[in-house]
């Protein structure tokens, strides 16, 4: 080891807070990004006796942001009880955002940057930033820059009605136009997951999140917000022939053989979350609780535009990477987090670790990665279930498997995230 | 939620209207404010008893002007009538009158304070008739007074002096503003425990509170009055009532924990709360209460037993825990309610757990005491409330109004005031009693 890398010292999960997630045009319809990360943020003040307090930095962003919120970490933090004199920073990695700005937070910890830090991030697809179309927008900036009448006529002259469609945001690919749903699809049927398959992991996730509410997990987890007090996604009641009567959703140019539908893929989603990181003194000396270690983090991207790989197979290829950096095999973990933007991008993922052509060929391996124990995975439920608001995801799995790593007392936890653009982060947490 | 009333008659026109009609006027009442003067003129000491020249000695060191037998023309703020030592009724003419003579100089918002003893089945019939006696007088002089003034007694156990630190600390409270709704009441001092806070402006200063239900209400108000008397507070309710929990701790810079109460395990995770994140756990509200009212012919076991679990049961299982844990000095104060005493119609589950809390803290007081500590409840009458504005208006008014000595509601800060003292080191020497906090009312939630 480095002499520098000696000198750098654990950053500690203290813990977490969101707000309940919400299906989109529901009940945080009329929320905007700032009012529910203020409330993410209000309530792990509350939790945690932070009011007053300068913490070192916060940390996060939205996917789906309007440009008037250029500061939004900023604005938010000012609207809450934490000392005015917290400097923020917005962060923006696509559904990766959270944990690119936790994992960020907990590297100035670990190198005596920061003794503390707030990272998360929050998204709504409800009060979504909706723009004025290119044509219309090209015509205004030629009006702005006229001088004379006659020049401001004529760049008047150039707008055409069509143009005044607006612009709203959507979840395709700047570079392939197709959805996320659909890349997510080829994929699924590359690594042949079935339809099945896929519908056994969404219910999964919906019975580990009822059972995780059930026992009062997130009693320390959440603060509800504007009247919700659970995920509204949520249906524990659910069973694999409801799940089963669904139709194809995307996929749908591979006919019978699409198997991705709406229970078995995230819907759009609102919500907040936040998480609080500081070095071990930090925690000490405002007697806060430890829960886990923010041990590593690690970015990865693919190549999906020409087709070498699917759009959400990057965390594959990150996995592969951090597991050497630390010396551990894919079976070392006590917990994983596998976001579950969609069953299928889960299932694909597990299958590429478990096949000894990708290992080898893509990842370099001798051997494959393996299987991994599936009573281990989302075992409090994730994303199919809770719903993933893109930016707040991260700091929904860091806060969830650091309390279920502390509760456990031992042990570490593996998280992955894909996003949009072909990217993606995993982290280990190790327990304390 | 305001009561429109009191406010239309003491100001402007309405007020002369309400004069001229000869309504009834409630009157604003002297409350608590930082830095005011403890008693708004000078008071009067009546009573020969022996322990007169110490507690003189007391309210001048206190910066009182004091006066013995007469005030002449001057301005009362309180009335203090030592009656501990009389042995028949026959004794009580002369202090009694002469207090009358005083009574049309007392000031709005003065005070009326009696100091006895308790009448026991084992005292001389003579000496039984003038003590339980003083109990009937000074309820009805409560219920003569005007001007938000406001009558109440202390009651000393054995051979207890009046200068004891807790007989002290409640004639401080009934002498302030603190006690502002409190009327027609009487404070039992059991031993001469207690300790008066170094400062008198924070008297919980370095204390860690604990306030369950604490989101809104008489809770929120409980905590922030902690907070204001110097306590560190955590702040607890259901995880539902989460958000609005978080404004409450965020305002006073205490901390949030969501918690249902009624699990088995509220009370280690109270304690766990407490000494992990603030070093100790020094006092407990147990203000977490919830009404399912129905008539008993219509009650269902649902609207009973959630009504019983929350308001009593809760309570029962935590205080075994605080007992095990053998937290040192711990002061747990819980709500009462006049229901529990009076009963109320409709309220029979409710009843049922409010008249428990009092049966529970008289039981518990020994064992609370064997750690330093003690237990009291607080019985709030009718308290302007988001629960009390539920109820139709005319019942309301009159609820308010027509009942209590002092025609209309307290408010959720005088609840709080008469938790703040009970909850001070300064009152360990009550213990396991039930002050009431309703104007001399008997109605109310």
């Amino acid at each position: 080891m480095s002499q520098a890398a000696q000198s750098i010292r654990p950053a500690v999960v203290i813990g977490g807070n969101r707000i309940p997630f919400a299906r989109s045009n529901g009940a945080y319809s009329h929320a905007s990004n700032q009012d529910m990360l203020t409330a993410a943020l209000d309530g792990l003040v509350a939790r945690f006796g932070l009011q007053g307090q300068r913490i070192g930095a916060v940390s996060g962003g939205a996917v789906l942001k309007h440009s008037k919120d250029f500061n939004l970490m900023r604005e938010s933090v000012l609207g809450t009880s934490l000392s005015a004199d917290t400097p923020a920073y917005d962060v923006q990695m696509a559904c990766a955002t959270g944990m690119e700005a936790i994992g960020s937070l907990a590297n100035k910890i670990k190198l005596g940057q920061l003794e503390s830090g707030i990272g998360g991030g929050v998204d709504t697809t409800s009060d979504a930033p909706i723009a004025v179309s290119e044509g219309l927008r090209q015509v205004l900036l030629e009006l702005s820059r006229a001088r004379s009448t006659s020049a401001k006529l004529k760049a008047l002259s150039k707008f055409r009605p069509r143009d005044l469609a607006p612009n709203a945001p959507g979840t395709g690919e700047p570079r392939t136009g197709m959805s996320m749903g659909d890349h997510q699809s080829i994929t699924t049927k590359a690594w042949n997951i079935t339809r099945v398959a896929q519908d056994e992991l969404a219910l999964a996730s919906h019975k580990n999140l009822a059972a995780a509410y059930e026992r009062n997990f997130f009693d320390d987890l959440i603060t509800p917000f504007a009247g919700v007090t659970k995920d509204t996604n949520l249906r524990g009641d659910s069973t694999l022939e409801k799940l089963a009567s669904l139709k194809p959703a995307f996929g749908k140019n591979l006919g019978a053989e699409a198997t991705m539908t709406a229970g078995n893929s995230t819907p759009l989603t609102d919500g907040a979350s936040v998480v609080l990181l500081g070095s071990e003194d930090f925690a000490r000396q405002h007697e806060l609780p430890m829960l886990a270690n923010f041990v590593d983090f690690e970015a990865a991207a693919v190549d999906f535009v020409h087709g070498a790989e699917g759009l959400l197979m990057a965390p594959a290829y990150a996995v592969a990477r951090i597991l050497e950096r630390n010396n551990l095999t894919l079976q070392d973990f006590d917990f994983y987090e596998i976001h579950e933007a969609f069953a299928g991008t889960v299932l694909s993922t597990l299958a590429a670790w478990e096949d000894a052509d990708f290992c080898k060929n893509k990842l370099g391996l001798d051997a494959p990665l393996g299987a991994i124990d599936r009573t281990k995975l989302n075992v409090n439920g994730s994303s199919l279930a809770a719903g993933h608001p893109f930016a707040a995801t991260g700091g929904r799995l860091v806060a969830t498997l650091a309390k279920m790593l502390h509760e456990k007392g031992s042990g570490r936890g593996l998280i992955s995230v894909c996003a949009a653009g072909g990217q993606g982060i995993v982290a280990i947490l190790e327990a304390r | 939620m305001a009561d429109k009333y009191l406010e239309l008659v003491n100001s402007g026109f309405t007020k002369k209207l309400a004069a001229t009609l000869g309504l009834p006027r409630p009157a604003v009442l002297r409350r608590h404010v930082p830095g005011a003067p403890l008693v708004p003129g000078v008071v009067l000491l009546l009573g020969e008893s022996s322990g007169a020249q110490a507690l003189a000695d007391v309210l001048l060191g206190w910066g009182l002007e004091v006066r013995r037998h007469s005030a002449g023309q001057e301005r009362l703020g309180a009335i203090i009538l030592l009656l501990d030592e009389l042995s028949c009724p026959a004794e009580l003419s002369a202090p009694m009158l002469l207090a009358g003579s005083a009574l049309r100089g007392l000031v709005p918002g003065g005070r009326v304070v009696s100091f006895s003893r308790p009448a026991l089945a084992t005292d001389a019939p003579a000496l039984a008739a003038v003590r339980q006696g003083i109990d009937g007088t000074i309820r009805s002089v409560g219920r003569e007074l005007r001007g938000g003034a406001t009558a109440n007694g202390i009651v000393l156990t054995d051979d207890l002096s009046p200068v004891v630190p807790s007989a002290l600390a409640a004639l401080r409270f009934l002498l302030s503003g603190r006690s502002a709704y409190v009327d027609g009441q009487f404070l039992t001092i059991s031993t001469d425990a207690g300790v008066a806070p170094e400062q008198q402006g924070a008297p919980l200063a370095g204390k860690v509170a604990v306030v369950t239900g604490a989101a809104r209400g008489i809770g929120a108000a409980i905590a922030n009055t902690l907070h204001r008397d110097g306590a560190t507070v955590v702040v607890v309710d259901v995880p539902a009532a989460g958000d609005a929990l978080a404004k409450v701790a965020n305002k006073i810079s205490g901390t949030a924990l969501q918690l249902d109460i009624t699990r088995a395990d509220a009370g280690a995770k109270i304690i766990e709360h407490a000494i992990s994140r603030h070093g100790s756990l020094d006092i407990v509200i147990h203000n977490a209460g919830i009404t399912r009212d129905k008539l008993l012919a219509n009650m269902d076991a649902a609207r009973w037993d959630s009504v019983i679990a929350v308001n009593i049961s809760s309570q029962l299982a935590m205080n075994e825990a605080f007992l095990a844990a053998k937290l040192s000095g711990l002061r747990v104060v819980s709500l009462a309610s006049t229901s529990g005493i009076a009963g109320n119609r409709g309220q029979s589950n409710y009843a049922a757990s409010k008249g428990g809390v009092i049966g529970m803290v008289r039981a518990s007081a020994a064992a609370f005491a064997e750690a330093g500590g003690s237990i009291n409840a607080v019985a709030p009458g009718f308290i302007e409330t988001e629960m009390t504005a539920k109820i139709p208006v005319a019942t309301r008014t009159v609820a308010r109004m027509l009942m209590p000595s002092l025609m209309q509601g307290g408010l959720p800060i005088d609840v709080a005031e008469a938790i703040g003292f009970l909850a001070s080191d300064a009152a360990a020497g009550i213990n396991g009693r039930t002050l009431r906090v309703c104007g001399q009312s008997l109605v109310g939630a």
